[in-house]
């Protein structure tokens, strides 16, 4: 074990927290805004909105993440309508595509859990709330949200540490986060078990900050009780 | 558009297919060595000795909170000086290269593992104390009991929980295209490299993954009901 190693590439390796933890909040960020759509449009009940959202999801949950990332960031690039469309600047950067790539692969996994949390909503809230005169705009936002927000809470924590985990991807489109450091300074030093404790430590760490998070927000939410 | 997927030496048809077998093969291997570690370290989180438990513990925790392109690279960088390692203790002194097949197995089949270490301790805790009790009270122990009592139990509660862990396996295996093994993700690549159409292989590349997943959910699907026998009765629920 070769510890000096270990030292120096630590301070090596940290230089790529902030890439990943921008990548992962700011696709969580617009993910979750997807995820509500794609979950509203399920249990909407009307064909023409859950089926699109049906095979949006099946097809997401399908592939494999790497495989999403390459057809955004290699596959898309083939035409020359989009090379020439206003969207090129974006799609040529691979910071973007993995935002993209991310945001698409949450937004489907995240819609799941969303959709099972509003489903878990008691009819016994909505029609309490239909009888004391609010509307359907109102009982959504002031009685299904909230609660759906408790009861999805413990499984969007685990979509949060996934997403760390996926982030890592996309340092094979060249981004340069802790992944894309370590393997890096593996491929110059030729110590993989030294670099792996390494970054290996610095992820446990994240997760277990989010782990710590989930906890507290989950505590402070009270628990609902359905009848 | 589609004479690039002709057979032969034309076309990367055939190339495609075998890129889908290999995944297939990988996948599947992966996952029956996930479930042999699964079996175990389901064995030591239900143990009564504490230091299994530690263990255990420590190792579904790594891999649920590190990314699996992390153990790929250790196992890729690392795996061929590790059993060169263990080769020398037993006194064999050569250079042992691991191939891609190899290390993609034992990369993917230890994610997998943790996975299945969970649903299999969830399954045999599903199981009923008294079956248990019955068993003992009958004289049996060890295999009897655990092998011709719990197992088939155990191995119909797990079988759904087996099902999601064969598609969290079968993505993975994506990732070992990285290390150079020649399955669907690497073959649209190079495919993709060499025609300069990567928009219609990597959308083969999906159809195919679609294809696999649907196939074996029919299979699953058969296996639940089969292994069901006696304890659903279809319209009920």
């Amino acid at each position: 074990m070769r510890f000096e190693l270990m030292y120096e590439s630590f301070f090596k390796i940290i230089e790529g927290i902030p890439l990943t933890l921008q990548v992962v909040s700011i696709s969580t960020v617009l993910g979750l805004a997807l995820a509500i759509i794609v979950a509203l449009m399920r249990i909407s009940g009307k064909k023409s909105m859950s089926i699109p959202a049906y095979y949006f999801v099946y097809l997401i949950r399908g592939t494999p993440l790497l495989l999403q990332l390459y057809f955004v960031y290699y596959g898309l690039g083939q035409f020359s309508f989009i090379r020439e469309s206003i969207l090129w600047p974006i799609l040529k950067e691979p910071y973007w595509c993995g935002i993209i790539t991310l945001t698409i692969s949450t937004g489907a996994y995240s819609s799941e859990i969303i959709r099972g949390g509003i489903l878990s909503v008691s009819k016994n809230f909505i029609e309490a709330s239909g009888a004391l005169g609010l509307n359907k705009i109102k009982t959504f936002l002031l009685i299904t949200l909230p609660i759906t927000v408790r009861q999805a809470l413990p499984a969007y924590g685990n979509e949060l540490i996934l997403m760390v985990k996926a982030s890592s991807l996309i340092s094979i489109i060249t981004l340069m986060e802790i992944t894309g450091i370590a393997r890096t300074i593996i491929s110059k030093t030729y110590a993989p078990v030294e670099i792996f404790l390494v970054a290996g430590s610095i992820y446990l760490i994240i997760n277990f900050i989010i782990v710590l998070a989930v906890g507290l927000a989950e505590r402070k939410l009270g628990t609902v009780k359905a009848n | 558009m589609f004479e690039v997927f002709s057979f032969g030496a034309s076309g990367w048809g055939d190339e495609m297919l075998m890129g889908t077998l290999m995944t297939v093969l990988v996948s599947a291997s992966s996952l029956f060595l996930g479930i042999l570690i699964g079996i175990i370290f389901a064995a030591c989180k239900l143990s009564n000795i504490f230091i299994l438990r530690i263990i255990a513990n420590t190792y579904t925790t790594i891999i649920r909170g590190i990314p699996e392109l992390l153990v790929i690279y250790l196992l890729f960088f690392g795996g061929s000086g590790a059993v060169m390692y263990i080769a020398k203790i037993f006194g064999y002194d050569g250079y042992i290269e691991l191939n891609a097949f190899t290390i993609g197995t034992i990369a993917v089949g230890a994610i997998s593992g943790a996975y299945s270490t969970e649903v299999i301790r969830g399954a045999v805790n599903s199981v009923h104390k008294g079956q248990f009790e019955a068993g003992k009270t009958l004289g049996l122990n060890g295999y009897g009991l655990y092998g011709k009592v719990i197992f088939p139990q155990v191995a119909r509660i797990a079988l759904p929980g087996i099902g999601n862990v064969w598609q969290i396996t079968l993505k993975d295996t994506a990732l070992i295209s990285v290390t150079g093994l020649v399955e669907i993700m690497r073959q649209s690549r190079i495919a993709a490299g060499s025609t300069h159409e990567p928009f219609i292989f990597y959308t083969a590349a999906i159809i195919l993954y679609l294809v696999i997943t649907r196939l074996s959910n029919i299979l699953f699907d058969k296996a639940e009901n089969t292994y069901s026998k006696g304890f659903v009765s279809k319209g009920v629920l």
